[in-house]
């Protein structure tokens, strides 16, 4: 064996034992994914909401989308919350949704008050 | 690694006692709770601005495309370059720190020193970009009390929220300098593991998801 295949066959072993997921090459593959958005909020921003006239909801939707797509990258397999246990996913995630469901409640309220002015 | 245990009635259950049922090192699962908290903070930020912005009517809103269109030792007409700069730097030092951790596991700890350098430079160069910018913009006018480009509420929430961002990675770096004089002590090749490593990562991947929010609602939408 070559030194690349020990040193893969290291990492699998390593991942069974202490469920470590995360392989330089899978690290890479993240990496590529979050600039990969970054760039296409990018085209978005500056050309596609130009070009297409998009509405800022429209914008405001696919943004955000993509931001959660973001966090979900980073959450997921660079701190790697993925791969640990269900009650832990949980505790972390169920509190996150809730706060989801506060920033909806006030942007409506925001907007109430603008209307009330 | 299999112990019998005879005595217990739920044998491999999680919850059944024993064990931690999250089966994680305590430090980290304290990192976890630790972390969100902090994220209730910025939340509680993000709500504010989400609703002082819906408050305010939208031709009043600067256009960031004009607020952030200036970048370092050019006059030139550059909308959003400069941020974008900003979030590769901080997306590439959370890259080098999730390298920093997988050296851990594998106990190398000449390419822990590496990558944690690395990491500690990303932070370094973000804070100084976030200073160029605040200062740049404070000169042309913006501050807590007053902005050119239309609401002052924009420029308030800008300085609170990013300031209360650039202080994280402030925090981090400090706080990875430390980590880092700990590997060079040869701390945790002592310990047999580099468990800190992985909290301190934790950490700084916060600050980067938090990034990723700001970035969004300040420069893009």
């Amino acid at each position: 064996m070559n030194p690349d295949e020990i040193r893969a066959a290291d990492d699998l072993e390593h991942a069974h034992e202490e469920g470590n997921a995360m392989t330089p090459k899978r690290i890479w593959f993240v990496f590529w994914v979050l600039l990969g958005i970054t760039s296409i909020e990018f085209i978005i921003t500056l050309y596609l909401v130009h070009t297409f006239h998009w509405s800022t909801g429209i914008k405001g939707f696919v943004l955000i989308a993509l931001t959660l797509l973001k966090a979900y990258y980073i959450v997921g397999y660079f701190m790697h919350l993925k791969f640990e246990k269900t009650p832990l996913i949980y505790i972390i995630g169920m509190p996150t949704i809730l706060i989801i469901g506060l920033i909806a409640g006030l942007v409506s309220e925001g907007h109430h008050w603008l209307l009330t002015r | 690694m299999e112990v019998p245990v005879s005595a217990s009635p739920i044998k491999g259950s999680a919850w059944g006692g024993g064990r931690s049922p999250f089966s994680i090192e305590y430090g980290k699962l304290m990192m976890w709770i630790f972390l969100l908290s902090d994220a209730f903070t910025f939340s509680a930020l993000l709500v504010t601005y989400g609703t002082i912005r819906n408050s305010v009517s939208a031709i009043h809103w600067p256009n960031p495309e004009e607020v952030f269109k200036s970048i370092p030792f050019a006059e030139i007409n550059a909308p959003l370059v400069f941020v974008g700069l900003m979030t590769f730097i901080l997306i590439m030092s959370s890259v080098t720190m999730v390298l920093a951790v997988e050296a851990g596991h594998r106990m190398a700890k000449k390419e822990v020193q590496k990558w944690m350098i690395w990491t500690i430079l990303g932070g370094i160069a973000f804070l100084s970009c976030q200073a160029w910018e605040w200062s740049h913009l404070i000169k042309e006018g913006a501050s807590l009390t007053g902005n050119p480009w239309g609401a002052t509420q924009f420029s308030q929430l800008f300085f609170v929220i990013t300031g209360f961002h650039g202080f994280h990675v402030l925090s981090g770096v400090v706080i990875n300098m430390i980590i880092l004089a700990n590997v060079n002590a040869g701390t945790y090749e002592r310990r047999g593991q580099y468990g800190m490593v992985e909290k301190v990562g934790l950490y700084w991947h916060f600050v980067d998801l938090v990034w990723v929010f700001v970035f969004t609602f300040f420069y893009l939408i």
